[in-house]
């Protein structure tokens, strides 16, 4: 075992270090904190590297290195922990850290003015932490440890801002809803550890994710004939569906976008929401069992519910994100659209095919959310798309990576990763064997995805400066008056968000060549195998079909988005939006997220209420009822024993003493000091016994 | 008739008129010369016995009676100071006051 | 003939000291009752006790007691020496004590002895058995005098006087 495969702990405790340190540091000591994440990011990054380096060399070896050591014992049996280091958590380790670092770095700029600058930075560390620590676990307990804790630092990160009603509010929303995903999760856990008794993955045999445990749980039937497998997958599904923003647990995730925007791009764009797709992928032999052996296209029940919930979510989110006016909120729904194409991904290709596009998708959506606080940073803490546009004078590389990131997420042919991720995904959806349905749903995903950054792009960067409240005084401090902002001078952001802005743009074009039919890199790697050049892979399996149908539609979704909103320059941030003139219905009701919210609040809030309601009148009237009459008959019983003391007891007691007081007195009457009675007494005394004596002789 | 029952009867009517007169006199001297009769009557018993026995060369009544002479003289010169100290007490030696045993 | 002349005189002379109101002439009457018991001691055989009982119990207790009369008389005392206190009871008391007593002396089997001859006690012998058998306990009574004339001492002597002394010494 390699120096750090045993010290792979290193990687997520360093974060948790700095996090500990700047806890303790106080609010003025801004430099401090800032360079003490960045710094233990960048050693967890260096680490990560040697890791990467490790796997990379380690192709073809051994398929994973894993470390376990017992963590505690409950009656005979020792629970374990312990960490792995497989291609995949290599990948993953990689790209948290240096994603995390770039977007630390970013916040040292963005977050310049705020009061809780070294809390923020506390809360980031932390974030990572349990980022890394989801990454390396080899336990699906120490795993789920670890996700709630990365549950935990997305709840204080959306509610930073805890003085506005609404950062609060989501932040709860957020917690809540990820917590019905995480009871699932939990409940298949146990259901795990009762079938298999391990939690650990690997463990030479015996852990939950190798043959004997796996053959254990397809071997077993539950409710409705299926497989034991099947349903422990699907709830441990359902904890990716919350933390990944699946429908139906999507509605946390916009609303998570009060949070700071470096927060945006880190938790609910690059990483933790990829938390539940790495899940799946992390479990994929649990959910993969039972199906041909070890066909890469296999599906079973589980991978199918897995496949439909992603196409879904793909194409409803997109649709939403086609509606939205803040720029963040696009931005949002579009993550969670890209969240359901990394699951049917995962569901029709398996693990590389989804893993792929997270890895991209984590770049680009990463670089799109920190362009996107480029732009509110230098407008002045705007949000409305309406109310900017023209901005590419003014913020030249914000717009010139952003239009990166933007083409990269549309899939833009050939020279942009989301190409060749979404083209793989696409490719596998062709092949899948059960149905069509969720390859045409994916494709007009892509179209949709084209046409609403078209639309952002358009609004934001194009066309002509709209203010509407042009000459306000432009230095208003409050951040929460958000519409009092001015716009008269957007400004480039400084350097220290720039630059990470060009690195991300740089990997957003290059990282999708390691992953090409061509040469399929990323693939192999994660199957621990070697990769050579091969350009007839284009021309495998129908791919050059696929290409060019997404091609197609690519353009068509940025054609239509020039069609509406680039052929007549926008004038007014008042003027209704292209696509609402033609159909102002159906767009009212995208806008409205499909009354997603409205419909829970209608329905599950208020049960929910009405629940609460009747718990509490139950409460009131029948337990309370209940409480009153036992404890009035405890009162009677304790008024009960108060009487048999103070009656029968104590006068027993009290008569008792009188007794013995006056048998004393009687006995005191006799000793009245006078010599002269106790002599006498003697004299009767003697008498009484001589007689006795002689009684007794004579007889 | 000198003869032993004569003597012991002689004795113990002297010990029941000195025990009478320590039960009921009042003044503490009176009570004190009570005791003295009864202790003469002990004395009496003895020599009674001491004259009656086979083996009075032995010696042995009347030998105690010679020691309980002088522990009635201790006794006497004792008791006497302890009247005369209650008295200087009390200013009286009437043992019907001094009732301070009284429980 | 003799004994019983001097039993009677013993006895009236110890009822008269326990009965008179007097107490001077209650000494007086011990004084006799003493006598008669001498008398009785010397006729039993007993010379040198008889003789010591004179010494003694006259010359010595009797002295004795008439001081002690004189130390604490007062007026008060003279008029309280005359009741009796509940004397019916307290004879009645005395008078079972007798019965028992004369009960079990007149059951008793061993006092039924011959005539014995009169035993003949020279001062030699008494002298002997003090001085060689007995010459301890005799050394213990001269002890116990000795501590009961001290204490005798310590017990009546004066407070003031007591008081009086205790300064001087400070």
């Amino acid at each position: 075992m390699t120096w750090i495969v045993r010290n792979l702990w290193l990687i997520p405790a360093l974060p948790a270090l700095a996090a500990a340190l700047s806890a303790l540091t106080k609010q003025r000591n801004r430099r401090f904190a800032s360079s003490l994440a960045i710094g233990s990011m960048a050693l967890a990054f260096l680490l990560s590297l040697v890791a990467f380096a490790h796997a990379l060399s380690s192709i073809g070896l051994s398929e994973r290195e894993v470390l376990n050591f017992p963590w505690l014992q409950f009656g005979t049996e020792w629970l374990k922990l312990g960490w792995m280091l497989d291609p995949l958590t290599a990948v993953m380790l990689v790209m948290v850290t240096f994603v995390g670092l770039l977007i630390f770095i970013y916040s040292t700029g963005y977050m310049d003015h705020d009061e809780n600058f070294t809390r923020f930075f506390c809360f980031l560390s932390l974030f990572a932490a349990a980022m890394l620590g989801v990454v390396i676990a080899n336990s699906l307990l120490l795993l789920f440890m670890c996700w709630e804790l990365v549950g935990l630092t997305s709840y204080l990160l959306i509610g930073f801002w805890y003085q506005k009603p609404s950062a609060a509010a989501a932040a709860k929303k957020a917690f809540i809803t990820t917590r019905i995903g995480d009871l699932a999760f939990l409940l298949g856990m146990v259901w795990l550890y009762s079938q298999t008794g391990a939690l650990l993955f690997y463990d030479q045999g015996a852990g939950c994710l190798e043959n004997s445990a796996i053959a254990t749980l397809v071997a077993h039937t539950t409710i409705a004939g299926m497989t034991v497998s099947t349903g422990i997958a699907i709830l441990i599904f359902s904890g990716a569906i919350g933390k990944s923003g699946q429908v139906p647990l999507h509605v946390w995730l916009p609303d998570a976008m009060e949070g700071p925007t470096p927060v945006s791009a880190l938790i609910h764009a690059a990483t933790m929401v990829a938390a539940g797709v790495f899940l799946v992928a992390r479990v994929y032999p649990l959910m993969s069992a039972g199906s041909a052996a070890h066909s890469t296209l296999a599906s079973t029940p589980a991978l199918q519910v897995v496949t439909w919930i992603g196409a879904i979510t793909a194409v409803f989110a997109a649709l939403i994100a086609v509606a939205q006016d803040d720029i963040k909120r696009i931005l949002a729904y579009s993550t969670v659209s890209q969240l359901g194409y990394m699951m049917l991904g995962l569901g029709v290709g398996g693990v590389a095919v989804g893993m792929f596009h997270l890895i991209t998708h984590a770049f680009f959506k990463a670089l799109l959310f920190l362009g996107a606080g480029s732009v509110i940073h230098g407008c002045r803490e705007e949000q409305d798309i309406h109310r900017m546009g023209g901005l590419r004078r003014y913020m030249p590389i914000t717009f010139a990576t952003y239009a990166i990131g933007m083409l990269a997420l549309c899939g833009f042919p050939l020279f942009f990763s989301g190409f060749w991720s979404k083209d793989a995904i696409l490719h596998a959806a062709v092949d899948w064997s059960y149905s069509r349905l969720p390859f045409y749903l994916a494709a007009f995903a892509a179209l949709l995805t084209a046409l609403y950054m078209t639309r952002q792009v358009y609004y934001v960067f194009l066309g002509e400066r709209r203010a509407t409240t042009a000459h306000e005084p432009a230095h208003t401090e409050d951040a929460g008056h958000l519409h009092e902002c001015v716009l008269n001078d957007p400004h480039e952001s400084p350097a220290v968000m720039t630059g990470p802005l060009v690195i991300l743009a740089a990997f957003a074009i290059l990282l999708g060549f390691i992953g090409t039919p061509a040469w399929p890199w990323f693939e192999n790697f994660l199957h621990s195998e070697t990769t050579s050049f091969n350009f007839a892979g284009f021309f495998e399996n129908g791919i050059p079909l696929v290409m060019l149908t997404s091609t197609l539609i690519v353009f068509c979704g940025l054609g239509l988005g020039w069609w509406f909103y680039g052929r007549k320059p926008i004038v007014s941030a008042e003027a209704p939006d292209a696509l609402e003139k033609l159909q102002p219905q159906i767009f009212n009701i995208l806008r409205h997220k499909f009354y997603v919210d409205e419909f829970y609040q209608a329905t599950f809030i208020r049960v929910n209420t009405w629940l609460s309601h009747l718990s509490d009148w139950f409460d009131r009237w029948i337990w309370n009822g209940v409480v009153w009459i036992v404890s009035h008959l405890i009162l009677a019983l304790s008024w009960l024993a108060r009487s048999t003391d103070t009656y029968i007891v104590n006068a027993g007691f009290d008569e008792g003493c009188e007794s013995v007081t006056a048998g004393g007195k009687l006995l005191a009457r006799l000793q009245n000091g006078r010599t002269q009675s106790y002599v006498r007494l003697v004299g009767v005394a003697f008498t009484a016994l001589v007689a006795l004596l002689i009684w007794s002789v004579s007889r | 008739m000198t003869s032993l029952t004569s003597c012991i009867l002689l004795s113990s009517l002297l010990f029941v008129i000195g025990l009478a007169g320590a039960l009921t006199r009042r003044n503490a001297i009176l009570v004190l010369i009570g005791i003295e009769l009864m202790l003469n009557a002990a004395n009496l018993n003895f020599i009674a016995f001491w004259r009656y026995h086979p083996h009075s060369e032995t010696l042995t009544g009347f030998i105690f009676v010679i020691f309980s002479i002088g522990i009635a003289a201790a006794e006497a010169a004792v008791g006497l100071a302890l009247i005369i100290s209650l008295y200087r007490h009390t200013r009286t030696a009437n043992i019907d006051e001094v009732i301070s045993m009284r429980g | 003939m003799l004994f019983t002349t001097f039993a009677i005189l013993t006895v009236a002379g110890a009822v008269a000291a326990m009965s008179f109101r007097n107490l001077v002439h209650s000494v007086l009457a011990l004084i006799a009752a003493f006598a008669g018991l001498a008398a009785i001691y010397l006729q039993l055989g007993a010379q040198f006790i008889g003789l010591a009982q004179v010494l003694v119990y006259i010359g010595a207790v009797a002295i004795l007691i008439v001081f002690a009369i004189l130390l604490t008389r007062d007026k008060k005392v003279a008029q309280q020496t005359v009741s009796f206190s509940s004397w019916k009871l307290n004879g009645v008391v005395a008078l079972a004590v007798f019965a028992v007593i004369a009960w079990a002396i007149f059951q008793s089997p061993t006092l039924q002895h011959e005539i014995l001859p009169e035993p003949q006690v020279s001062m030699q012998q008494v002298g002997n058995a003090l001085m060689l058998r007995y010459a301890l306990p005799l050394e213990i009574i001269g002890l116990l005098l000795t501590a009961a004339l001290i204490g005798a001492v310590t017990i009546a002597i004066s407070e003031k006087y007591e008081k009086h002394e205790r300064r001087e010494r400070e």
